[in-house]
């Protein structure tokens, strides 16, 4: 953050400091408005350079997570989920699909390998990346089969189950970022990270409501 | 009468929102019945680091910003003069005030206890600050630093509540939405859930109290869990087209069952194994029609057994969670209500105690992802929540996004509680390079009709009408191309709030931007005086005012416009009524009183036959107040 504050000086001595003079001219209004632009991209720039290895792997693992829950979400269509799990399933594909996105440009901006995710069927291939299953909450390929293999209520009450569990790996993903020194410290990293712990305890809580009614007459509630 | 289906609105077409050139200060702008008074970017201190929310104080606008505080003079909405600049870095800076004090959100790890730059790397320091920042501003131009409250979650955002019964404090609603920080650097802070320690920071809120007279003895004095047994919320009807596929299954025969609340058709596949696996049971065979109607009735029961207990064991045991904290708490004291807007939940909450706020009714939507803001009708009789689907940061505007979602849902509240009425959302695509998804804004008063003006990041914003509350409709917006031509930046209508005349918006990027109200089809010339004859000495973010409007003569035309948009008065007595406060307000005072209370008698006379009997009277009303001024 030192370094930002001295690259604002350094823009200021450059192109005089926007507003100090009341008499500026139209062309000197428009050097300000240059000069401002500049500093504004330099301040991005210099603002992807506070992050730490927590953070890229972070961001690198959670690429892979994102991919095991757009695997499991795109089978409901196809295995007759009800109308409300296909909701939630179209809806965790649209969300994580933008931030698989968002987390490929934060590694990109900061010169980092970045992740390809390919899907085909129940298979992941992440393309520079290690070793992802052993990430919390991951299904086991077992798991993915059997999820696969079912369809109707079935899939509905495997898919809230496993993308229960699925979330609360994430979760604890953040959890454990959080417990690091520096980590978060970068403004992107930390809304990012903080956004998708909210969204998915916001979620987790949506599923089991949602298990909790599978099947429950009005009555019986 | 309905206000908004009256009105004879054209929207621009093509839409000029759409292939908006890209710009940090040299974006292609669209805008249409607005006008834009100033764009003032940030000073250098601030450029390139996040603008947040706004409070107002007086012929003040305070801008938070991830690096501190901007106060702006707008006495001159043209022509905006940077007054204050403090840095003080911490997101998200959200800032209120109240009388001379000026209170600060610090969420983000970052945040110092001292307003240094360096940030704190430590995971657990005695040098950060998560929580509450007070100043005290009565010299606008130096802000002096009070005090601070410290809180588990930090602060995302909070609500500054002035209780009309107690004069002596007010209490700050905080809410934090981040990871729980650890408790060797705040002890007491406990992440874990609620029946492993009672004291957990989840699923509560805090309420600060801070004595006017001793602001630096600011400190937490409750934590309400005002999410506590929160039940199965309501669920969304089937869409149309779901209905559609029950309806022509039912017709074919299928096998229909009530599931989640929903009656659903059994997959074939899956009900003919269920079905093989009935007849096993009664001996084997292929299925007769009786052994179908068999079938068909036993159906709920084996359907029961089989997935009757749907929780395992294990980490999915428990009690179903509700949310574990807000984002937003919209606090409307003249009605003694709230609203909170929780993860999955909007709350509607009682606040005439301040220390002990308690929930009333809540409400979950299948279409809701993260329940952000609310805002109230002025009246009180309606509130629309906003959806910030993705955070803010993601592109939830494309054309393929669904409307009903990062939208704003509006609820009217009766004696039941809230009910659903319909959605608003942005009418007008953006682009993927463009975060947009609905956030804050405020209601502009214009008399008699609910008209709001709402931030949608890039999205630009959008002023629509939400009189009807099936039938919102947007009539007037301001957007500018994306930040960034090649990917998707961080910038757009962080906030935007009408105050004393003018409408200002927190830019993410490019700092402050004011716009007027110009008339059209949609709000008439009366109506904008009208509404600028609403004057507040403040305005908070979450801090909704009950407007009242003066006496005035625009407030009797605001009033006589509405009535000949929706046709709820004739239109002879229309030009008749309009004719006469021409004549009145052009008269000498003495001749002005008696004219005005003469065309008072006749306009309560016209209630009686008009066919908008309730405007028509309050018509009345407001001329017989205009002549008891006199």
């Amino acid at each position: 953050m030192y370094r930002i504050l001295s690259i604002g000086l350094a823009a200021c001595f450059l192109a005089g400091c926007a507003g100090s003079n009341a008499t500026s001219s139209q062309a000197d209004t428009q050097a300000d408005t240059e000069a401002l632009e500049a500093l504004y991209w330099a301040r991005l720039d210099s603002a992807k350079q506070s992050f730490t290895e927590a953070d890229v792997a972070f961001m690198t693992g959670m690429i892979g997570h994102h991919a095991q829950a757009l695997i499991m979400a795109r089978m409901a269509p196809d295995q007759a989920a009800s109308t409300q799990v296909r909701t939630l399933a179209a809806r965790i594909i649209n969300a994580q699909n933008d931030e698989i996105a968002s987390m490929q440009r934060w590694l990109r901006d900061r010169d980092q390998p970045v992740p390809e995710v390919h899907i085909d069927g129940t298979k992941l291939m992440l393309h520079g990346a290690g070793d992802h299953s052993m990430m919390p909450g991951m299904l086991s390929a077992e798991q993915l089969d059997e999820l696969a293999a079912s369809s109707g209520p079935e899939f509905d009450r495997l898919f809230l189950t496993y993308m229960i569990q699925h979330h609360q790996g994430a979760v604890s993903m953040v959890d454990d970022l959080f417990d690091k020194d520096g980590a978060g410290q970068d403004e992107a990293a930390f809304k990012l990270s903080s956004d998708i712990h909210v969204d998915q305890i916001t979620e987790i809580a949506r599923m089991r409501r949602m298990l909790d009614s599978l099947f429950l007459t009005t009555q019986d509630r | 009468m309905d206000d908004s289906a009256a009105m004879r609105i054209t929207p621009p077409s093509p839409d000029p929102r759409v292939g908006l050139g890209a710009g940090l200060f040299d974006a292609e702008e669209a805008i249409w019945n607005l006008n834009k008074l100033s764009s003032t970017p940030p000073p250098e201190a601030f450029v390139g680091v996040t603008n947040s929310d706004l409070a107002f104080k007086g012929q003040y606008a305070l801008q938070g910003n991830y690096n501190g505080v901007m106060i702006w003079d707008i006495s001159d909405p043209s022509a905006p003069e940077l007054v204050t600049e403090y840095v003080c870095p911490a997101s998200q800076s959200d800032v209120s005030v109240y009388g001379d004090l000026l209170f600060v959100s610090g969420e983000g790890t970052g945040g110092r206890l001292d307003c240094g730059t360096q940030g704190v790397q430590e995971r657990a320091s005695a040098d950060r600050l998560r929580g509450i920042r007070i100043f005290n501003i009565a010299d606008i131009r130096n802000p002096q630093y009070v005090s601070n409250v410290q809180t588990c979650r930090g602060s995302h955002t909070h609500s500054v509540l002035k209780d009309p019964n107690d004069d002596e404090n007010v209490y700050v609603y905080v809410s934090g939405s981040a990871p729980v920080r650890p408790e060797e650097e705040l002890p007491g802070c406990s992440g874990a859930s609620p029946d492993e320690d009672p004291n957990s920071a989840l699923f509560r809120i805090e309420v600060i109290k801070v004595p006017l007279a001793n602001p630096a003895a600011a400190a937490i004095v409750s934590s309400p869990r005002i999410f506590d047994n929160l039940v199965a919320p309501p669920q969304h009807g089937a869409s149309p087209a779901d209905a559609a596929a029950l309806e022509a299954a039912r017709a074919r025969g299928a096998f229909i069952v009530e599931f989640g609340g929903q009656e659903t058709a059994l997959p074939d596949r899956f009900a003919a194994q269920m079905l093989a696996g009935f007849m096993a049971e009664r001996g084997g065979g292929d299925p007769a029609a009786a052994d179908s109607a068999a079938f068909r009735e036993a159906l709920p029961e084996i359907i029961r057994q089989r997935f009757g207990a749907p929780r395992e064991e294990g980490e999915n045991a428990g009690p179903a969670p509700g949310p574990t904290q807000c984002h937003d708490i919209t606090l409307y004291p003249e009605l003694g209500l709230a609203g909170g807007a929780c993860e999955g939940y909007g709350l509607l909450l009682d606040i005439r105690d301040p220390e002990n706020p308690k929930r009333m009714d809540a409400v979950a939507d299948s279409n809701f992802s993260y329940w952000h803001s609310a805002t109230f009708s002025n009246d009180g009789t309606k509130v629309l929540f906003t959806d910030e689907w993705g955070g803010g940061g993601q592109p939830k505007c494309r054309a393929q996004d669904p409307k009903e979602w990062g939208a704003n849902a509006i609820f009217t509240i009766g004696d039941e509680g809230m009910e659903f009425k319909s959605y608003y959302k942005l009418p007008v695509p953006q682009t993927s390079l463009e975060n947009c998804v609905a956030h804050n804004g405020s209601m502009i008063p214009i008399p008699g009709r609910e008209v709001m003006v709402q931030s949608w990041y890039q999205g630009g914003i959008s002023v629509f009408d939400w009189t009807d509350p099936m039938n919102a409709v947007e009539i007037a917006f301001h957007d500018r191309g994306p930040v960034d031509p090649n990917q998707m930046g961080n910038a757009g209508s962080w906030s935007v709030y009408w105050y004393n005349g003018v409408m200002v918006s927190s830019e993410i990027g490019r700092g402050l931007d004011i716009f007027e109200l110009t008339p059209s089809a949609a709000i008439s010339a009366n109506e904008i005086a009208a509404a600028k004859t609403v004057k507040l000495e403040y305005l908070n973010a979450q801090g909704q005012p009950r407007f009242t409007w003066p006496a005035s003569f625009a407030l009797a035309g605001a009033y006589l416009d509405q009535l000949e948009r929706s046709n709820g008065l004739s239109g002879s007595r229309i030009m008749a009524i309009r004719s006469s406060l021409g004549q009145a307000e052009s008269a000498s005072t003495a001749a002005r009183k008696r004219m005005l209370l003469s065309l008072a008698t006749e306009v309560s006379t016209d209630a009686v036959r008009a066919s908008d009997r309730g405007k028509t009277s309050v018509l009345a009303q407001a001329i017989s107040m205009l002549a008891a001024e006199m």
